[in-house]
């Protein structure tokens, strides 16, 4: 996710404008990226109504990029789905925290559940109350799933247009919006561990496991680390899992 | 360029996961997920998973070899833009831009 555009009013709630604005912005900036998902996904070799299914069925961008970056790779269906499906799993923990602000109705709830992704959980996160909270995440969802559609229709489109997408360099749009969204997650130590151990695992099998495989293999790096670090603290008996400190929270908003 | 009939059975899979996944977290009763070691674990989870692929789609090819080419210069214009605190698209039209401008030389 994106910290900037997000300003935390600490003083007083802010007015229901400001929520607006902050909201579309957020929206607006990260919908128009799905222009380089639909050209991305064209480039996997993926067809228009492929493209297309995935920005409205799977909607989580992160995910969408590791699937068709696994499938262009050659990558099994399973292995391509798994990956992309870990990813996502951090949607829950999302609207976890989102179903206590926002208190949606019971029939509500499996609408605005594909809306659940970083961007607007941090947009509603970011508010104070349950009104200022449903609007953000409102304002958010509408306007990122509409122009996340929009544009990867015009991506998918164009993408013969275009000719060879690498030309344009949008063959790195998608590690970019990997390191856009995992940036504010690498804050304390353990972190950074994490993303190096996961880094040096996923470089280390790339050459030698199918497409697909090697970020399945660098997913341990999160319980590896954590087995570590509580080894490190109180030894076998991995007692020291209570602390959850300030750190956990800086990736789960 | 290897998207066939099995790309359907992976598109239907990764909608189907991620909504339910989705779903689950607005529905399921909070004491359940909030476990310290499940959160942990979910919050270090995509940190690993976003790591592994930043680096694998900047040094990785359609061969399975690793290089580096245009594209690392593109990475690195898109982490100065977030050192330089960027909105999400400027960071990544930077990757975009720079790595077509490293290949048009």
């Amino acid at each position: 996710m994106n910290a900037p555009p997000i300003t935390r009013v600490e003083t007083a709630p802010p007015p229901r404008n400001a929520v607006v604005r902050d909201a579309l912005g957020v929206g607006v900036a990260v919908g128009l990226s799905g222009f380089a998902f639909g050209v991305t996904s064209a480039g996997a070799g993926l067809t228009l109504l492929q493209s297309c299914a995935l920005s409205l069925l799977v909607f989580t961008g992160a995910s969408q990029f590791a699937l068709v970056g696994a499938l262009g790779a050659g990558g099994s269906a399973f292995a391509a789905a798994a990956g992309a499906f870990f990813l996502g799993t951090r949607n829950a923990f999302y609207g976890l925290r989102l179903s206590g602000l926002l208190r949606l109705p019971r029939a509500v709830r499996p609408l605005a559940a594909q809306w659940v992704i970083d961007e607007t959980s941090a947009v509603a996160l970011a508010q104070r109350g349950t009104a200022a909270a449903r609007l953000g995440f409102t304002v958010t969802g509408a306007s990122l799933y509409t122009l996340w559609n929009l544009t990867t229709l015009l991506g998918a489109l164009g993408a013969s247009a275009l000719g060879d997408p690498d030309s344009w360099g949008l063959d790195a749009a998608g590690p970019a919006v990997f390191l856009a969204l995992l940036a504010p997650m690498v804050k304390g130590r353990a972190e950074r561990a994490v993303a190096a151990v996961a880094v040096l695992l996923a470089l280390f099998c790339l050459p030698v496991l199918p497409a697909g495989v090697p970020v399945l293999v660098a997913a341990l790096a999160a319980p590896l680390v954590l087995g570590a670090r509580a080894l490190r603290r109180t030894g076998p008996d991995g007692q020291s899992h209570g602390e959850v400190s300030g750190t956990a929270d800086g990736a789960d908003r | 360029m290897s998207a066939g009939g099995g790309a359907w059975t992976a598109i239907a899979m990764t909608a189907a996961g991620c909504y339910a996944v989705k779903l689950i977290g607005l529905s399921v009763p909070a004491g359940l997920l909030e476990r310290p070691l499940v959160k942990r674990l979910a919050a270090l989870l995509p940190i690993a998973l976003l790591a592994a692929l930043t680096a694998l789609q900047t040094f990785g090819t359609d061969r399975l070899h690793l290089v580096v080419d245009a594209r690392s210069a593109g990475l690195a214009a898109a982490a100065l833009a977030l050192l330089l605190r960027a909105p999400f698209l400027v960071v990544v039209a930077a990757a975009v831009l720079v790595t077509a401008a490293v290949r048009a030389m």
